[in-house]
This record gives C-alpha cells, sequence and structure tokens, in this order.
C-alpha cells in the first residue's frame, strides 16, 4: 500500500521520463479520438461509402495513410477507430470495475464461505485465457459491438476481484480498521469507507494499464471476425482486411496495426509510471 | 508424505476442482444463450421433425441439470460430442489440430526463456542506465502490441520486403509431411531421420513463434528485471561484493536465481497468455492449428464443439500451472530444505 504522500508521488511520476511520454501518447490518443469529427480529413468516409476515384492509393499528401479497396481514408478510419476502442474500454471498465471490486471488498473483508464461494469463481474464471472465453462467448451470441463488449466484461471482472481482495487482506488487520470497527462502524462502512479509499491508487494504476489491454483484446476479437463488424471502422478489424492485399497495399494493415500499438503503449507507459510513484502492486 | 507431495496433491485437487467449475461454466454459458443448437446446426431450411428429433437425440429436452449430468458423462468416457460442422468427434478434431498449435507454442515458450530471461538479467545489472531503459523500453513495446500486429509487421518485413522467412504454413509445397507420431512436424522428422525436413519445419515456425513469443519475452524480462533488483538489495549481495566477485558472477549465481522463481510462475501464466494468442498468430500465418478450427466453429455457433476447445485450453493451461508448481518446487531450495528436515 502507498505509503507516500501524494505530493512526492507527483514528484516521482514527474521525474520519469516513460510516465511523461505515456501521458503524452495517451493525451493524444484521446484528444484524436474526442475531437475526430474536426481532425478527421474525411468525415464521411466512416461509413460503407468512400470515393470511387481515389482507390487503393498509396500514402500521399491527400491521403497521409493512404486509401482502402474503396477509396475510404485510412487516417479518418484510425482516428474514429480510436474513438470506438476508447468508448469501448471505457464501458467494459465502466462495468466491470466496480463488481469486481465489490466482490474483492466483500471477500477479503468478510472471509468464510462468502470468500471461498467467491474466490473459487474468480479461479474458474481466471482459468480459462480471456481471449478465449471471450471468444466463445461470441461463439454463443450474434457478433456485434455490444455482445462483444459484454464478452470482455464478463470476463474483465475477476481481476478487480483478486486485486483488491488482495489489498484488503493486507489491510484488514490494521490500527484505522480495528479503530473503525471498536467504535461500532457497520461492515458496509469499513468496507466502502475506511479499507476503499486506501485501495485506489491499486484499482487507478490498473484501470489505466487495463484500458490499453481492453483495447487490445476488443481488436483480437475484431481481428477474428468475432467483434466489430463493417463498416464500423475498428483498428483489429482493419489489421484484419488489410493483410489480405500485402504486401502491395501495405498500408492497408500496418497503419491501423501501429494505432493500436501507439494506444496500449500510451496507457501502459502511463499506468507504469503511476504503478512505480504510487507503489502499488499490481 | 513428503511436504512438496502434498503441496502438489493440494494443487492437484485445487485444479480438477477449477477445471469441474471451467466446465460449469462453459457449459451452462452454451445452454443459456438463445437460439436453439439443434435448429442452428441443421440451418433455417430444416423441417420442425428433424430439429425436434435432432433435440431428442441431443438430450436437449431435458432440464439443463440433467444435460449437465449427460454432458459430465460423456466426458468421463472421453467423448465431447461431436462437430456439428466437420461431423466427427470433437476430441479426434481437436487431437488433429492440436499438435500444430502445441509446435508452435513450443517453439514461442523456449525463445520467450531463452530471450526475455537474459534480457532481464541484463537490463537489472545495468539499472537505471542505457540498456536498463533499452529494455524496458523495448517490453513494454512488446507486451503492449498484440501478437497479430507483430506477426503483420514480421510477415511484411522478412517474408515480403526481405523474402528470408516462408509466408505462411507448416512446410515448403513439396515437401512432405513426416509419418504422424507425435504431430509435431519437427519432432517426427526427426524422429524418422529426415532433417531435411525437420529444419524446413523449423524454418516455417521462426516467424510465427517470434510473433507469438515476443510479449512473452517482453514480460519475463520486465518480472527478470524487477526481482532480480530486489534481490540485489539483499545483504547476501552486499557480502558477495564485499568478497570481490566480479559483477558478472554476482548477477549470474546470487541474484539471478533467486530471482527465477516468481518469474517461473508468471511464465507458466505467459505460456498460458499464448495458447490464447495462438489463434491470433496462426490466423496471420495460415497455420492449419487449434485455432483454425476454434474460429471456425465460432462462426458457425457449433456447440459441443466450442466447449470442447475451451475445456482443452482450460486444461491445457491447468496442466501448466501444475507443471510450473513442481518446477519451482524442485528448485526452491527452501522447500527442499523443508523436505528434508521432515524426515
Amino acid at each position: 500500500m502507498s505509503s507516500k504522500t501524494s505530493s512526492v508521488a507527483l514528484t516521482e511520476f514527474r521525474s520519469n521520463p516513460l510516465s511523461i511520454i505515456g501521458l503524452v501518447l495517451v493525451a493524444l490518443c484521446v484528444g484524436l479520438a474526442v475531437f475526430a469529427d474536426l481532425v478527421a480529413p474525411y468525415p464521411a468516409h466512416v461509413g460503407p461509402i468512400g470515393d470511387f476515384m481515389a482507390i487503393n492509393q498509396a500514402p500521399s499528401a491527400a491521403h497521409w495513410f493512404g486509401t482502402d479497396t474503396i477509396g475510404r481514408d485510412v487516417l479518418t478510419r484510425i482516428l474514429y477507430g480510436f474513438r470506438l476502442s476508447l468508448v469501448m474500454a471505457a464501458m467494459v471498465l465502466a462495468i466491470s470495475m466496480p463488481i469486481g471490486v465489490a466482490l474483492g471488498l466483500m471477500a477479503g473483508y468478510l472471509g468464510g464461505w462468502v470468500e471461498f464461494a467467491i474466490m473459487r469463481l474468480t479461479d474458474v474464471f481466471l482459468a480459462i485465457p480471456p481471449l478465449v472465453l471471450a471468444m466463445a462467448i461470441m461463439g454463443f451470441l450474434p457478433a456485434t459491438l455490444t455482445n462483444a463488449m459484454l464478452a470482455v466484461t464478463a470476463m474483465w471482472w475477476p481481476w478487480y476481484t483478486r486485486l483488491v481482495y488482495n489489498v484488503v487482506r493486507s489491510e484488514a488487520r490494521e490500527g484505522y480498521v480495528l479503530a473503525a470497527e471498536v467504535i461500532g462502524a457497520s461492515p458496509l462502512h469499513v468496507m466502502t469507507r475506511e479499507i476503499l479509499p486506501n485501495c485506489a491508487p491499486a484499482i487507478l494504476t490498473k484501470l489505466t494499464l487495463d484500458v490499453g489491454f481492453v483495447v487490445l483484446m476488443v481488436s483480437s476479437l475484431s481481428f477474428l471476425g468475432l467483434g466489430v463488424q463493417p463498416p464500423t471502422p475498428d483498428l483489429g478489424s482493419m489489421v484484419a482486411d488489410g493483410a489480405k492485399y500485402m504486401p502491395d497495399a501495405w498500408w492497408l494493415s500496418i497503419f491501423p496495426a501501429l494505432a493500436i500499438m501507439v494506444l496500449v503503449l500510451g496507457f501502459n507507459l502511463l499506468g507504469d509510471g503511476l504503478r512505480e510513484a504510487f507503489d502499488a502492486e499490481v | 508424505m513428503s511436504p512438496i507431495l502434498r503441496l502438489l496433491i493440494h494443487r492437484l485437487a485445487l485444479s480438477l476442482l477449477v477445471l469441474a467449475g471451467v466446465s460449469i461454466l462453459i457449459f451452462f454459458v452454451a445452454r443459456v444463450v438463445p437460439g436453439d443448437p439443434a435448429r442452428i446446426a441443421l440451418g433455417p431450411n430444416a423441417g420442425a421433425e428433424a430439429v425436434e428429433a435432432l433435440r431428442e437425440e441431443r438430450h436437449l429436452n431435458d432440464p439443463l441439470i440433467v444435460q449437465y449430468g449427460w454432458f459430465l458423462r460423456d466426458l468421463a468416457g472421453g467423448d465431447l460430442g461431436t462437430s456439428l460442422y466437420t461431423r466427427r468427434p470433437v476430441l479426434q478434431d481437436i487431437a488433429a489440430y492440436l499438435p500444430a498449435t502445441l509446435e508452435l507454442v513450443f517453439i514461442a515458450g523456449l525463445m520467450m526463456v531463452l530471450v526475455g530471461l537474459p534480457l532481464g538479467r541484463l537490463a537489472a545489472r545495468h539499472q537505471r542506465r542505457g540498456p536498463d531503459h533499452l529494455a524496458r523500453f523495448l517490453s513494454v513495446l512488446a507486451v503492449c502490441t498484440p501478437a497479430f500486429v507483430w506477426g503483420v509487421i514480421l510477415q511484411l518485413l522478412l517474408a515480403y520486403v526481405w523474402p528470408i522467412f516462408p509466408l505462411e504454413g507448416r512446410l515448403s509445397t513439396g515437401v512432405a509431411p513426416p509419418p504422424d507420431i507425435t504431430g509435431l512436424y519437427t519432432v517426427d522428422a526427426l524422429l524418422t531421420g529426415q532433417f531435411g525436413t525437420m529444419l524446413n519445419a523449423l524454418y516455417h515456425l521462426i516467424l510465427p513463434a517470434t510473433a507469438l513469443a515476443l510479449s512473452g519475452i517482453g514480460q519475463s524480462a520486465r518480472l527478470t528485471r524487477s526481482s532480480m533488483i530486489e534481490t540485489y538489495r539483499k545483504p547476501y549481495i552486499e557480502m558477495a561484493r564485499a568478497y570481490g566477485f566480479k559483477e558478472g558472477r554476482i548477477a549470474r549465481r546470487y541474484a539471478f536465481r533467486p530471482a527465477l522463481i516468481p518469474t517461473l510462475t508468471v511464465l507458466g501464466l505467459d505460456f498460458a497468455a499464448m495458447l490464447a494468442n495462438a489463434f491470433l498468430v496462426e490466423r496471420v500465418f495460415v497455420w492449419p492449428g487449434l485455432s483454425r478450427y476454434g474460429v471456425e466453429v465460432i462462426l458457425r455457433k457449433d456447440l459441443d464443439a466450442i466447449v470442447g476447445v475451451v475445456l482443452v485450453i482450460a486444461a491445457m493451461f491447468l496442466i501448466t500451472n501444475l507443471v510450473v508448481d513442481l518446477i519451482v518446487s524442485i528448485i526452491n531450495p527452501r522447500l527442499r530444505l523443508a523436505e528434508k528436515r521432515g524426515k
């Protein structure tokens, strides 16, 4: 657990060049995603219709990252792909994190059969590689964007449960928890008001890292054809579609591939920086 | 009973419990989802009687818990059902596709250990200096790039632009696959003395295995680095320095070995992650492994086959972790000593 004050953590964060690179990359990607409508050179190319006069063009001044087989600007689609990836990551984490944290708090603090049931369930989920479980769930559901998100959400919460569980186990015997219990605080109060704030650095760090990993997972699903469907611009399916035209139209898959790399790298470096600054065990 | 044996039996029991949980989870997810599996299997043009007959044959009309009972009974007899796509037993299908995946994952695992650990050691020795920053940046990059992106990049650079490596497949056209003994081409070719075929198979393995291994290499390097740095703070390292031992020897003999134990545990997890990532890499390199089968059956909503693939992968994951536990308990002197004292 963090024993540092927040100003020490901030100074430490600032002194690490990699964290700053991460912060810049994240700001860049989020900014491009938010302002995609303003920044994208050809916003009309988001849908299924491109410019038929300019198909399969190599990168040029007019199309920095080239155009695809139906004349859509690759850069534009990457920018909207950023937006979609980030929105999906935010929604997956907004659902799975609170569930995972609540279960982790209960398992760690209440103990007994609650702990046994929750932690064994967590083990079961963690015993299947996430991508395989998400793929299997997609196997039972129609391949749509919402279902892909549901599939990823369904396998994401156990990581938060395990994380919070471990933190709670080490915090539960601390003086401030005992003090709260002695003055008659309810278990709910102890869990949410006393212990939870001390889990915050670990949760925040994991959230930052996870934005990258959820993007990775969703784009992997789409790459396999099990996630986002055309014409919605998605980085993973762009790589998969473009790979069919290698090596002649290399820009079709290489640029979206690099875009995934930059996006995930940014959140990873930022998360790593936070981890070191907070001394969080994630 | 020796402590190591007791630990292993405990772990084995826990793994079986988890596997049972996985089977329940995947079985119920497969059955609860909307859509009639029999209808999906037969297609929209099949008559109502045919659908009903298949429902009856597959026990789909029974209550869920009874269906799970049937499922377990079949499972105990090694029967994972019949694939609606290939019309063959799922187990037979998996046995046919699994070796290609395992061969890929084994080679990638080997790369992960042989490159990742030395890289981490190098970074730890030169902490907060050039090689460390470089290794850390490379490992972060490796960790956060999906395997299929590595696959596409490696393929473009080393198969198209500089055609050093073959583009796809397990063997060159015209090279006959070796006789099927283990299903691993390299091993089979070696066993039957076909060295040309073995080299050809190995040559085809390099690019996909690298694409698959890169994130594991990054992860293991990162972990080796951080646990070695922790060990470097221990007093016995200080003592070794005081004795005037060379830095290289301190790193190799005193800091690296204890760091190996936490790293090994995570290597098991990475190995399991590779089983999943193999799905992505196999797609890029048109590798005839489990993923081609897996994606195919998923797209066709072939329920028995999906359940079979997930169960096999979960079982391999658990087996890997058991093996890692075994190795850790053998090399960890604390456990060994506890065993001696116990006698």
